[in-house]
């Protein structure tokens, strides 16, 4: 067995896909983050929220509808996206015009309904998501063996993220909203109706918040922690990336994945703060972030 | 006398009656711990409006060490207090340092990140017991001299503590020192413009703040007779912002109200609603951010001044 620094390189090539694996859920975390931030001037605490609820609206769908898993990554993202719409309609528009620290308040607040009443009805303990047939097993790769859910999550993020980054840098629509970033008002003189899109891209971010739950849920355990924890890494990624940029967001997610994936790998110690360490590090050397504009 | 004076005279006197009306008294302690917290809290947040999610580090951090100092070094009360506000400073210059180099939410998620840093070196670090937290720490003789086992002893070094503090905070406020940091919350760009350098004076206030969360935490500690990972964990961070929040921030009473009001849920409600006071608190935060941005004290004093025909020239909640 080939050994690099005295570890295997298959032990290495395993902790890369986990760590890419992970990092397309920070990457798809960052990037919904980064599209209501940019457009709404609210951090969206309960992103955590949201995502787990996409992994229980998964997990629920399959034990008491039948839902199968390829129908659960279309319908749990849209009934995910259908409840963000309603608290920004609800609660979040109250905020608008007053400062943004109002808004993260508003949602930390809201995480904790969240992931308070999913541990009461569910426990603590996790409920696991079986992974669906068509991709279980692995294929070898002669110098590994790839599990192909992993790969799948990896690709399915992947393309998500620049489908994204497509529609917001490159369409029509993603000029419209791009525009209102910049000048509401103006846009709305213009008779765009700036409400509705506001309420559409709070629910798009959050529906691609529930899309990595669904994802994730075969991978982890379905519980109701599953996203406070992952929350608070991405808003790390964030900082590091600079929320600035749809891009930053993007391939800081995924880099920071591999990097907490290698640290598991040469100090396990060290893994849960790697990224926590470099985003002191990126805030002496560069404090805007590394995509960051202000 | 003024008001003021007044309301603060009855509440000193019922502070010191609290043990003569039967309430138990580890609970009145927790209860000014906490309150301790969030003026020490309210002072970054009210008064300098520096959003800080990963307060409980310096809550829990001190607490351990402080703990630590206690069971492992044989330190006295007072001793063990000193070296809890000491590391509590020191942690809080090194994190004050990096937060404020960005403003607003990225202070939030900076301080929330650099918090969960420390709950996860609690987590793994040789001295702290891991999940199982320092248990057992005895509360000594202070100066060696005044034993603390009895509650009603512990109880007024407590209650002095806390109201040393009170009154600290309001002279930092009052001071110049706090003038300026006001000046910074209202208008950053205008008070450098001024010639202040208000990065110095935020990551004071930063220290001080800390420091202060420091001495609640090891008090606290002190008080139950364990640190665990609960204190530094990023709920209490939650716990605190919301009560200053509720009670009022940038009000001097605000803070002690909502303390008071969460710890009291916290200790009665979860008989009666078990495992929802997670969900509860969640909602108390969303209903204070949606319809009482100025929280209790804030929105009575707000009231005050209308009936007295001033229109509030403080405004300290709504931006």
């Amino acid at each position: 067995m080939t050994q690099i620094f005295g570890i295997p390189v298959a032990v290495i090539l395993g902790q890369l896909t986990l760590g890419l694996v992970n990092g397309s859920f920070y990457a798809l975390l960052s990037l919904g983050l980064a599209v209501i931030f940019g457009l709404m001037g609210v951090v969206n605490f309960a992103h955590g929220a949201y995502y787990t609820l996409g992994a229980f609206a998964a997990l629920l769908g399959l034990q008491y509808c039948g839902i199968n898993y390829w129908a659960a990554l279309v319908l749990a993202p849209l009934a995910v996206g259908a409840v963000g719409i309603a608290v920004e309609r609800l609660l979040l528009r109250r905020l608008y015009g007053l400062d943004p620290l109002y808004g993260l308040l508003l949602t930390f607040g809201l995480a904790l309904i969240v992931e308070g009443s999913l541990h009461q009805v569910f426990g603590a303990s996790g409920q696991s998501y079986p992974v669906p047939q068509s991709l279980a097993g692995a294929v070898n790769l002669h110098f590994m063996f790839l599990p192909l859910y992993r790969a799948w999550v990896i690709l399915a993020s992947v393309v998500v993220c620049f489908g994204t980054w497509f529609v917001i840098e490159r369409t029509r629509l993603g000029a419209t909203l791009r525009a209102a970033t910049e000048n509401a008002a103006l846009l709305g003189a213009f008779g765009v109706n700036v409400p509705l899109l506001k309420a559409a891209t709070y629910g798009g971010g959050v529906a691609l918040a529930a899309l990595a739950g669904v994802l994730a849920s075969p991978v982890v355990l379905v519980n109701s922690h599953m996203g406070n924890s992952l929350v608070t890494v991405v808003f790390a990624v964030v900082v590091i990336g600079g929320m600035g940029s749809i891009l930053g967001a993007i391939v800081s997610g995924l880099v920071l994945g591999v990097v907490e994936g290698f640290t598991k790998v040469i100090y396990p110690e060290a893994s849960n703060i790697v990224v926590f360490v470099i985003m002191a590090l990126v805030l002496i050397l560069r404090p805007t972030g590394l995509f960051g504009r202000e | 006398m003024r008001p003021a004076a007044i309301l603060y005279a009855l509440l000193a006197l019922l502070g010191l009656c609290v043990p003569l009306l039967g309430i138990y008294p580890v609970f009145m302690m927790k209860l000014l711990c906490f309150a301790m917290f969030a003026c020490a809290y309210n002072l970054l947040l009210g008064f300098g409006r520096m959003l800080s999610f990963g307060h409980a580090a310096f809550f829990g951090f001190a607490a351990y060490v402080s703990s630590w100092l206690i069971t492992a070094h044989a330190f006295g009360p007072a001793a063990a207090l000193l070296g809890g506000m000491v590391v509590a400073a020191a942690l809080g210059a090194l994190i004050g340092a990096l937060a404020i180099r960005r403003q607003g939410i990225y202070f939030a998620m900076i301080t929330l990140a650099l918090g969960q840093l420390v709950y996860f070196v609690c987590l793994e670090a040789p001295f702290t017991g891991g999940e199982n937290g320092l248990q057992g720490v005895p509360r000594g003789n202070l100066f060696g001299l005044l034993s603390l086992r009895s509650d009603l002893v512990l109880y007024y070094l407590v209650l002095f503590v806390f109201v040393a503090v009170f009154l600290f905070i309001r002279r930092v406020v009052h001071s110049p020192f706090g003038q300026v940091l006001k000046a910074i919350r209202e208008n950053e760009p205008r008070a450098i413009s001024l010639g202040y350098h208000s990065n110095r004076y935020k990551l004071l206030a930063f220290v001080i703040s800390a420091t202060l969360a420091g001495l609640a935490g090891s008090l606290n500690a002190l008080v139950l007779g364990f640190a665990t990972l609960s204190d530094v964990q990023q709920s209490t961070s939650g716990e605190v912002i919301l009560m200053t929040l509720l009670g009022g921030t940038g009000t001097f009473f605000g803070p002690v109200v909502g303390a008071a009001l969460i710890v009291t849920l916290q200790e009665y409600l979860s008989d009666i609603v078990g495992g929802w006071v997670t969900a509860i608190i969640g909602v108390i935060f969303v209903a204070c951010v949606s319809s009482f941005r100025r929280g209790i004290v804030g929105e009575l004093e707000a009231l005050g001044l209308r009936r007295l025909g001033v229109t509030s020239q403080d405004p300290a909640a709504p931006a």
